[in-house]
């Protein structure tokens, strides 16, 4: 079942124009990986879909309903968004996810036990029972991204949207996010759309690839279908080797650069000798 | 875990520490009831106060160190709720009242009546409110795209208040036989409020604190960071406008009866957060206790220090606040 579509969605920014006409279907149950190089519109194509900055043309569907047309309120009790950057929070792990629960209460009520249950849940599923009392800003940078993962999951999204979530992280940590992301699906049946930069781990985390290019929709499918040679060149201006991996059928990528360094550097030397 | 942390985890203690900031105010207002130019001895203001038997000094109590006790209150409170609403707002741990063109605001319009009209001065608070009220509007109107964008809002108020700044400065330069009677006003002094003046702020104390209070929640939403505060269904661009608005009448109110009167709004908020933490539903009545406390306080200091010479407050704020406010900056607790 489609939970979200974009029609001919479009984004200008002082005559730049980031999104140009984007048509995009985006089905229930399944994770999406959003890849593109830098500037290519990923995350603007992300925040147009979560109901975080309007688009300047085209419209966004939520179950048939106009995404922007539906109160913050209520839209916030079906999506929920990680932002890029989180800063520091002088609040306990608990505190920080209980605010999860903001959109299903309104202004005077208070948590109850169901909300705490919640809250709990959503601290158990990013494995942060040992941290809970402990304060945001004294966590190391995976355990502070899990934290705010849990605060997401605390608002018990139907879409959840992650704005690179894996960035600013060691390996470690970037694995511990995609692997709480990837379990969600089974866990609470949710929708994931993610920005990736690791193309590698778009391969092996998604069910389906959107790679963007120049604020168009290149492509959208499967990792086998989406990820060749010809768009590696094409979208990310690499040369690619691209094999199955037979113990888990996940492709892996193989990049080298399109320019021949090498080349240059004699090319420098000589120069150098002729000086 | 920290036993510190462990002791700022309860609530309990939070809410021992807002009662404290509540009898520190009682206390600083029994004290600037007491001493003055006349020291008022206890026994006569309870006896005031119950009604029972007449006091000599009723009439000093019930006309000038009450009513300016009740403006001193109202000033501070005022002014620390303005500021803990804009440093959360403006995510800038300097915005206070001065940022967003309040005091250069007040502070042109108030010397235009004092030095142009001086024959006026019932004139003087509000030309100075109207006049903060309008150079708050003309930054926000300059800072709007798609919102108030802190940054752009921050800029546009610095730039406005040095150019209102030429503006007192001109008026100082040629009219300076005059300027001796501004002093009071260009640094925030309560000598001489009484009633009428608790009259004119009270009404705003009471529906901007009203305000700040129902936008505890949203203020909290709003220290998660602009993205998940939306993510969670806040309206952020509304939060803004409002509750800088709300801010605004509150800072206008104060700055117009008192003065260009700076650091409350700056120090006050700082010192609750360092204490309380930032969590607005502690945070803002903490506030509104210790800003309400300290300036009352520092009114009776700048009264008994150099009696029979009275200090502006504006001048004791300062010169306690600055040397406080480096304090918390080496000890990098901003």
């Amino acid at each position: 079942m489609t939970v979200l579509q974009a029609t001919s969605i479009s984004q200008s920014y002082s005559n730049k124009q980031v999104l140009k006409k984007i048509d995009l279907k985006l089905n229930e149950g399944r994770i999406y990986s959003i890849i593109g190089p830098n500037g290519s519109g990923k995350s603007t194509l992300l925040h147009a879909l979560s109901r975080q900055v309007k688009p300047t043309k085209g419209d966004v569907y939520w179950k048939e309903k106009n995404l922007y047309q539906l109160s913050p309120k209520k839209v916030a009790q079906e999506l929920a968004l990680l932002a890029q950057v989180n800063d520091p929070m002088d609040l306990t792990v608990e505190q920080l996810v209980s605010y999860g629960r903001t959109p299903h209460k309104s202004l005077l009520q208070r948590l109850d036990e169901k909300d705490q249950e919640i809250i709990d849940e959503a601290i158990d599923l990013t494995k942060l029972n040992a941290l809970r009392k402990r304060n945001v800003s004294n966590l190391s940078g995976g355990e502070r991204q899990r934290a705010w993962i849990a605060l997401c999951l605390a608002q018990q999204p139907k879409v959840f949207f992650l704005d690179e979530p894996t960035t600013y992280l060691d390996i470690s940590h970037q694995l511990d996010v995609l692997e709480i992301v990837s379990r969600l699906k089974k866990t609470m049946d949710v929708t994931v759309v993610m920005v990736l930069h690791d193309l590698n781990h778009a391969a092996s985390y998604s069910d389906e690839v959107i790679v963007v290019k120049e604020g168009r929709i290149y492509g959208q499918g499967t990792p086998k279908e989406i990820m060749n040679q010809k768009m590696f060149k094409e979208v990310f201006h690499v040369q690619s080797d691209i094999y199955e991996d037979e113990r888990d059928g996940i492709l892996r990528i193989v990049m080298k650069p399109l320019i021949n360094f090498n080349d240059n550097q004699s090319f420098f030397k000589e120069r150098r000798a002729s000086v | 875990m920290s036993k510190k942390q462990a002791l700022r985890d309860r609530r309990g203690w939070k809410g021992f520490i807002i009662v404290f900031f509540a009898i520190l105010l009682i206390l600083s207002m029994l004290l600037s009831i007491r001493f003055g130019s006349v020291n008022i001895p206890l026994s006569d203001i309870l006896a005031t106060f119950t009604g029972g038997i007449q006091s000599d000094f009723q009439n000093i109590i019930w006309n000038i160190r009450v009513p300016r006790t009740f403006v001193a209150v109202l000033v501070g409170a005022n002014l620390a709720v303005a500021g803990v609403l804009l440093q959360g707002i403006m995510k800038n741990p300097l915005a206070d009242p001065y940022i967003i063109g309040v005091s250069s605001g007040a502070g042109l319009a108030g010397m235009i009546v004092l030095i142009l009209y001086p024959h006026l001065p019932h004139l003087l608070t509000p030309v100075a409110f109207i006049g903060a009220t309008i150079v708050a509007f003309t930054v926000y109107a300059l800072a709007w795209e798609k919102g108030i964008a802190p940054t752009r809002i921050i800029l546009a108020g610095v730039a406005i208040s040095a150019f209102l700044g030429s503006g007192i400065s001109a008026l100082m330069v040629f009219y300076s036989d005059r300027v001796q009677g501004t002093i009071d006003f260009m640094v925030g002094g309560l000598s001489a409020r009484s009633w009428p003046q608790v009259e004119i702020i009270l009404p705003y104390s009471i529906i901007g604190i009203i305000l700040a209070i129902i936008g505890i929640r949203k203020m909290n939403l709003l220290m998660l960071g602009d993205r998940t505060a939306k993510s969670l269904g806040a309206r952020v661009e509304w939060i803004r406008f409002s509750m800088t608005a709300v801010a605004t009448l509150l800072a206008a109110s104060a700055v117009s009866v008192v003065g260009l009167l700076g650091f409350v709004g700056l120090i006050v908020p700082h010192t609750a957060r360092l204490i309380v933490g930032n969590d607005y539903r502690v945070l803002l009545p903490a506030s509104i206790f210790l800003g309400a406390a300290i300036l009352t306080a520092s009114d009776t200091v700048g009264r008994i220090v150099f009696a029979p010479i009275e200090i502006p407050v504006g001048v004791i704020m300062g010169a306690l606040g600055a040397p406080f406010f480096l304090y918390l900056l080496r000890r990098k607790m901003i």
